[in-house]
Formats: structure tokens, C-alpha cells, sequence
């Protein structure tokens, strides 16, 4: 920590806060202050450790290493009712709402008032309004059904249920993740007030705009260590973007030369149920086109979109000279192929063995098992992946071996166009190393690659083009020469033009 | 906005009566007046109240995101449990015997439903396949009690007083048997212990979002074993009316009443998904059905025909439902 903080105003405090899983080491020495009556920002890239921080200051987790304490007391909670009772309350971007209960029910909801086994409306309608009012909504009825809120006003439900159990720290998860900007507004404003009420915010996003708007320090945490601090007005927006990247791209990546053929598929103005909102890109043969930004910027929902799997509101998919309506069953028989990013839900039967994972998008009419093992067996061996027999069930795979089968799908389908959304994801290093490999290879070979990560080094290596998406649209490709992980983690986290208000 | 929520409520308890009505009336229509007389008013709700009391745990139950198959079962094994601890006794000491009998019906409801539930939270396996057994090894577990036999205790107070027809000639001024009184009762009590006792409250919210509820210190598994035990409870009271109609313990009895019950709470509105429900609901869907089997066989039909019919009618009143709310939710 740069700045000396006394020990009498520290509400929250972590010190050397280390979490391992198995092999991972998910934080590696956290250390973080929050004191009574200010609002402290943690950035971070997504990776960074910062949900599994949460968790540990949720008591979801305990740490392996390190010391919290909570007003001078140690802390340490066992599980997130504990961690309400002792004042710390979370605001999760995935709202926690009963929806067919009222809106008092959900700010009390197991801390009911009333006598014996009896409950008391009045009690509860009276408290509900009265914390209601202290954040600032006082006309949300309390006998409202909560499945009728908005998101803001489910929002300011889940702070009044942590008020009203006399919470002193408030942790918040990207908080404006889905709010129109008049929502952020009030949003900050509440945050000004609750922060001259006393109270201690540890404020989470990936925008500096926001950090800037609302935060009076910071910390920077990246491979689970806590690596800058300070107060935000005396800092510049490059030096917080370096910390949190700075890291060396090194040499995992192959490159060989990709020589760019026609066009395969071409998107123009693709706007999808929320998103993307307006997504333009041509992807050609022979090459690999990457798609950077944040977990919820719509990466994941372009590729949907284009796969077929989520609808398209307005502007097209060309593929090839196929134009039209899409549906994956069609996208597949114009030689498309996605990977998931959901390995476990949606990518892979999980239950189901090997060869009936990878020959699922293309099947004879009867399928043999000695003719399906004599299909898969050349790609389990191109792939190299280590199992007893086509047979196996792919559930007990390793993730690196998982991932490649689902890349064997696309592979034995023979497909032109693959779209990959996080094709490294939960994958060891080794795995890694042999997808990228096998992306510079298909390439090479005149196959077409739009693939979306979150893990820009990987993207500048492996990527001959690259866009970023932000809040739902998608910038222009550039070679990726013209990129570097500042200049894309900047575009990445900047407020949308729209969306900036007055 | 309260207002108009109070508004769409009364709507929505007018708009369930009317359909009641409705049908009431074109099976009155059909059947000739006869049909509208208190003695067959009386058997109607003779028929219902069966449904209702065992529905009153079947909503329970579904608010909190759960199933009881078993339910039907259950009625035959608390059946067998009243007449035979009425036969134990021959009618000697029935200021004694009698209550036993009520409370060893109602308890050995109570007792597999609380094993269902226990499984279903220890087990983690889904509610639809715990009750699934339940269905039929609670259904064994009566036959083995009861030695294959119907049991038939001598008269006692339950037959002749509970479920026996108060309507004559002329109109009686009890309306009905007691039994149809005390399922009315339960029932309001039901209600009130949904909407004002904690319990009640924790039902729908362990339905409605499960996690929030863990997250809020509900003790979600506690709270489910706790429905099933009263849903089994409720299903035990049932088997006492459906034992007073003929003062028969059969060990056979019963059979498919878990699927009138359960139609008569999604008929009723409540949600199999959890987190929404009413008793209200649950008494005008049990009513309808006993209605429409009554109507049914009074209007001539064959027997094939009226399962046809009720088997639509549920599909229907569901898919009216459903409209209704998603216009509700716009």
C-alpha cells in the first residue's frame, strides 16, 4: 500500500490474502484497505482474481493465507450468511431477487419482522419503506411483485436488503453492467450518499470512466496479487492500463506466414436481441480474425448470432453466397462450425463418449460404433487427445482434452469457417500451446477463423486482424500489427459514445 | 400501482368464480335442475373436499417447487390406518378411539411424507422421482397393512357424522356434512398460514429463487422437509373423509387422486415451476373437477368419454392461465 492508513478508520482490511484450487493459484497475496467514508475501486482485467476476492470477502471461500479483519476484529466468515450478519454485503451483477415475492419480502426475506411464527405485514411494509427511502426511493411500493422491477430498482432492492441488516461495507460487482445511463446517475449518486453516511464501498469495474466518477482510491490486482494503489484523481488512465496489463507476450505463439483469400463470411450491421447492437466484419480464407473486449461487451452473442443460435433483429450474415435466415442445423451444412465458450453446457455431451461427441453435427442415418470409432480415431490422434478409446465418456476428460475435442468436431465436419469463443478457456498451458498451433494451421490451410478471447496476449499472437467490442458494437478490424494490449484494453473500456449523457 | 394490483387480483378471484359458475351452469343446462339441488350441491362438494384437503399440501408443496406423486397413496394409506384402529377398538370405547384414528391417519401421512421429503433434501434427487416411488412403494406398504383385505370397522362416529349426506327432501340448514365444514376451515387456515405466519412466507421464497432464499438464512432444506411432512398431513386428513364415504379402509383406494389433486392446483394457478400459488386457487380447480366428474356421469356420458373431456379441460384451464399471466407480465 503507497499511502499510510491509520488503523482507526480501516473498516475492512486484507492482508497477503493468498487462494489456491488444486494447481491454481487464484490469489496470490491481496492486500486491501477500505476505510469508513470512502469509495475504493479494484480493476482488474477479467482473470485478474477478482471474483474469487470477492468470494473470499463473501466467506464463500476461505482464504489459504493472509489475515482479514473487520472494525479491528478478525474476520473471518464460513459462509455468506455470516458476512451479511457481520455488516459486509455484496451487490452481485447477477441480482439475487425472489421474483413472485413482494419487494418487502425481498429487502426482509430472513428477517421478517413479527411475533412467534406470525409475520407482520404492517411491520415489514413500514421497514421496507423506510429503508426504501433511504436509498433514495421512496415511490417503489413495497407490495410490488419483485419480477416487475427493473433492473436499476431490483438494484436498489438488493442495497436495501444489505442497509437494512446494518451492513458497513458494501461490495459492488460491476454494478452498471446493465443500467441506462440516467440509473448510473442515481446509482452514483446514492454511492456520494452512502459514503458520507460512513460507510465503506469497494467498488468493482472495468471502467475508468466510472472509477473516475465515483472512486477517491485504488487498487490494480493482476495474477491474484494486489500490484498498484492510490488515489484515483492523481493518477492517469495509461498508468492504471499498464498495471493492469503488463505483462510480456512471449514466443507461444506460432506465425507462420497467412495469405488472406476472398471473403467467406461477411456480417454487416448485425444487431441481436440486446446484443451485439451493430456489427460489421469480413472474415476471409487464410486467415484469423480476433475479437477483443470484456465479459459482457457481446462477443459471445455476435458469434451466436452469426451461428444462428440467438436471433438477428436487423443487418445480415453472408456465408459464401448464402444469405438468409440462420439456424445452426443450416450454418453447419455451409460448413460453419462454433466452438462454446460453455464447454460443460453447452459444447459437449458431457455424458455422452468421444465419437459421439464429435460426430454429433454430421451423422449416417444409422450410426455404427465401429464406424464412428473408425472416424474419430485419426482425429483423437491429430489432436492428441489422451484417452483409452473413442469410447470413452468425454466427461472424464481433462479441460485441455475436452476443448479438443470440441475443436475435433469442427475438424471432422470439415467446416471452411470456425468460430471459436474462448477456445483456451480453463485449458493448461501445454493444451494451449497445441490449439494455437492447430489455429496457425487451418489457417495456413485456407480455413477461416473469427475468434473471440479475453486473453489479449493470445490475441496478439495468434490473430492476423483484430476488433474490439464495447458495449454491444464492434470496432473497426486492424491489422494486428497496429495493436498492442494498451491500445486494446483503452478501446476496450471505453465508454461507448452513446452511452456518454449531457 | 397497488391499486391496480388489487384491482387485477379482484379480476382475477371474479374471473375464476365466473368459469365455476359457467360450467356449473351448462351442466345444469344439460342435466336438467336436478342437477342444481341441494342434495347434488352437496355431493359436489362432498366429492371436492377430498381434493381440496389433500390439494391444501399439494400447493404447499408446488409453491416450494416440489411434487408429491404420492399423494393419492398416501389418502389410501391413511385409510387403511383409520379403519383399522377403529376396528381395533369394535365400537367399545369410541370417546378414545375415535380421535386416535383421526390423529393415526393424519399422522401416518405425515410421517411418509417427512421420509419423502428427508430424501428428496439428503438424496438431492428431484421431488418428481422421490414422490415416484413414494407412489408406489407407500401403495405396497398399505397393502402389506392391511393383509390385502378391505377393512370394514363396525359403525362409528366418523361414517355416520363426517362424510354422510345431510340432504333430504327438504332443505337441511347444516348445508354439509362436517367433514365439508372442516375442510372449509383447513382450508382458511391453510391460507392464513401462507400469507401470515414465516413459514408460509419461506415456502415461496424457497419456490420462487432457491439460492436467494440460502443466501438470506432461510434454511431452505428444513423448510422442505417441513412442507412435505404437512403436505402428508394433509393428504392423511383427506383418506379420513374418503374412509368416512363408505367406512372402508381399501388398500386400493384412491387410485390416480394425486393427478385430480395436482390438476386442481395447476388449474387453480399454481405454478409447477414454484413461487406462485393460492389455496383460493386450489379450491375453485378442485370444485371444477368435482363438478365435471360428477356432471359428467350425470349427463349420460360413457365412462371413456368424460376422461376424454376432463383430461382437456385441465389442458385448457392451464393454457388460460398461462395467456393470462403473460398478459399480466407485459
Amino acid at each position: 500500500m503507497t499511502d499510510p492508513v491509520t488503523s482507526s478508520d480501516v473498516l475492512l482490511s486484507m492482508r497477503g490474502v493468498h487462494k489456491r484450487f488444486g494447481s491454481t493459484h487464484a490469489l496470490r497475496g491481496v492486500d486491501l484497505d477500505v476505510r469508513a467514508g470512502e469509495i475504493l475501486a479494484l480493476i482488474g482485467e477479467n482473470g485478474a482474481g477478482k471474483s474469487t476476492l470477492m468470494k473470499v470477502l463473501s466467506g464463500a471461500h476461505a482464504p489459504d493465507e493472509g489475515r482479514m479483519t473487520l472494525a479491528g476484529e478478525p474476520y473471518a466468515p464460513r459462509g455468506p450468511l455470516e458476512a451479511r450478519n457481520r455488516g459486509v454485503g455484496m451487490i452481485y451483477q447477477e441480482l439475487s431477487i425472489a421474483p413472485d415475492l413482494t419487494v418487502m419480502e425481498n429487502v426482509l426475506l430472513g428477517v421478517e419482522p413479527g411475533r412467534g411464527p406470525f409475520v407482520s405485514w404492517r411491520q415489514m411494509y413500514d421497514l421496507a419503506r423506510a429503508v426504501l427511502t433511504e436509498v433514495g426511493h421512496a415511490s417503489l411500493d413495497p407490495a410490488r411483485r419483485a419480477g416487475t422491477l427493473s433492473v436499476a430498482e431490483l438494484q436498489l432492492v438488493e442495497i436495501a436488503r444489505s442497509l437494512s441488516l446494518g451492513a458497513r461495507v458494501l461490495v459492488f460487482d460491476e454494478p452498471t453492467s446493465s443500467l441506462t445511463r440516467r440509473d448510473i446517475d442515481n446509482l452514483f449518486a446514492l454511492l456520494g450518499k452512502l459514503r458520507a453516511q460512513g460507510l465503506g464501498i469497494v467498488y468493482i469495474s472495468h471502467f475508468l470512466e466510472e472509477v473516475r466518477a465515483v472512486t477517491d482510491r485504488f487498487i490494480v490486482l493482476r495474477d491474484g496479487a494486489s500490484v498498484g494503489a492510490g488515489i484515483t484523481k492523481d493518477v492517469s488512465d495509461a498508468d492504471i492500463i499498464r498495471m493492469m496489463v503488463g505483462r510480456q507476450v512471449d514466443d507461444l505463439y506460432p506465425r507462420t506466414p497467412h495469405t488472406p483469400g476472398p471473403t467467406v463470411l461477411r456480417v454487416d450491421r448485425l444487431a441481436g436481441r440486446s446484443k451485439p447492437v451493430g456489427a460489421s466484419l469480413d472474415l476471409r480464407r487464410g486467415e484469423v480474425l480476433g475479437v477483443a473486449g470484456l465479459v459482457g461487451a457481446g462477443r459471445t452473442e455476435l458469434l451466436r448470432t452469426i451461428f444462428g443460435l440467438d436471433p438477428v433483429k436487423r443487418g445480415t450474415v453472408t456465408v459464401a453466397s448464402h444469405v438468409g435466415a440462420a439456424s445452426p442445423a443450416r450454418r453447419w451444412r455451409q460448413g460453419v462450425g462454433m466452438v462454446s465458450e460453455d464447454r460443460k453446457a453447452e459444447g459437449l455431451a458431457l455424458g455422452l463418449s468421444i465419437a459421439d461427441n464429435i460426430t454429433l453435427s454430421k451423422q449416417s442415418r444409422f450410426v455404427l460404433p465401429s464406424r464412428q470409432n473408425r472416424e474419430c480415431e485419426p482425429w483423437v490422434k491429430k489432436m492428441s487427445i489422451k484417452c483409452r478409446s473413442p469410447r470413452q465418456v468425454v466427461g472424464d476428460l481433462s479441460g485441455g482434452n475436452q476443448q479438443k475435442v470440441a475443436l475435433a468436431r469442427l475438424l471432422r465436419h470439415g467446416v471452411d469457417v470456425l468460430l471459436l469463443d474462448e477456445p483456451t478457456r480453463g485449458v493448461d498451458i501445454g493444451a494451449k500451446a497445441q490449439i494455437y498451433q492447430l489455429i496457425d494451421q487451418l489457417a495456413v490451410a485456407g480455413r477461416a477463423i473469427l475468434m473471440v478471447s479475453s486473453y489479449l496476449p493470445e490475441l496478439l499472437g495468434i490473430c492476423d486482424r483484430i476488433a474490439v467490442m464495447s458495449r454491444g458494437e464492434l470496432g473497426v478490424a486492424r491489422p494486428v500489427g497496429e495493436w498492442n494490449q494498451h491500445d486494446l484494453m483503452a478501446e476496450a473500456i471505453r465508454q461507448t459514445s452513446g452511452e456518454v449523457s449531457q | 400501482m397497488t391499486g391496480l394490483a388489487k384491482f387485477s387480483g379482484v379480476v382475477d378471484v371474479v374471473a375464476r368464480l365466473a368459469v365455476l359458475a359457467g360450467v356449473f351452469l351448462a351442466f345444469t343446462v344439460v342435466v336438467g335442475p336436478s342437477f342444481a339441488s341441494p342434495g347434488n350441491i352437496e355431493g359436489i362438494c362432498m366429492q371436492s373436499a377430498v381434493y381440496v384437503m389433500a390439494g391444501l399440501g399439494m400447493t404447499m408443496i408446488m409453491i416450494a417447487g416440489g411434487i408429491d406423486l404420492a399423494a393419492g397413496s398416501t389418502i389410501a394409506l391413511s385409510m387403511v390406518v383409520t379403519s383399522m384402529i377403529l376396528k381395533h377398538d369394535g365400537g367399545q370405547n369410541p370417546a378414545l378411539w375415535t380421535p386416535l384414528a383421526v390423529l393415526g391417519g393424519m399422522a401416518a401421512g405425515m410421517l411418509v411424507g417427512m421420509v419423502q421429503g428427508l430424501l428428496i433434501t439428503s438424496l438431492r434427487i428431484v421431488p418428481f422421482i422421490i414422490t415416484l416411488g413414494g407412489l408406489v412403494s407407500i401403495r405396497g406398504l398399505t397393502k402389506q397393512i392391511a393383509d390385502n383385505q378391505e377393512i370394514s370397522p363396525p359403525a362409528n362416529w366418523l361414517y355416520q357424522n363426517l362424510m354422510f349426506p345431510v340432504q333430504g327432501r327438504t332443505l337441511n340448514w347444516q348445508l354439509f356434512p362436517i367433514g365439508v365444514w372442516a375442510t372449509l376451515v383447513a382450508a382458511v387456515g391453510a391460507g392464513l398460514f401462507l400469507r401470515y405466519t414465516r413459514l408460509g412466507r419461506r415456502i415461496y421464497a424457497v419456490g420462487s429463487n432457491e439460492s436467494t432464499a440460502r443466501l438470506c438464512g432461510v434454511p431452505v432444506e428444513r423448510t422442505k422437509i417441513l412442507v412435505y411432512a404437512i403436505g402428508g398431513a394433509f393428504a392423511g386428513l383427506a383418506g379420513i373423509l374418503e374412509f368416512s364415504k363408505l367406512n372402508l379402509g381399501q388398500p386400493t383406494g384412491a387410485q390416480m387422486y394425486e393427478l385430480y389433486i395436482i390438476a386442481a392446483c395447476v388449474i387453480g394457478g399454481t405454478s409447477l415451476r414454484g413461487g406462485v400459488g393460492t389455496i383460493f386457487g386450489t379450491v375453485v380447480g378442485a370444485l371444477l373437477i368435482g363438478i365435471l366428474n360428477i356432471g359428467a356421469q350425470q349427463a349420460g356420458w360413457p365412462k371413456q368419454v368424460q376422461e376424454i373431456v376432463i383430461g382437456l379441460i385441465i389442458i385448457a384451464a392451464v393454457a388460460l392461465n398461462q395467456l393470462r399471466g403473460q398478459e399480466k407480465r407485459s
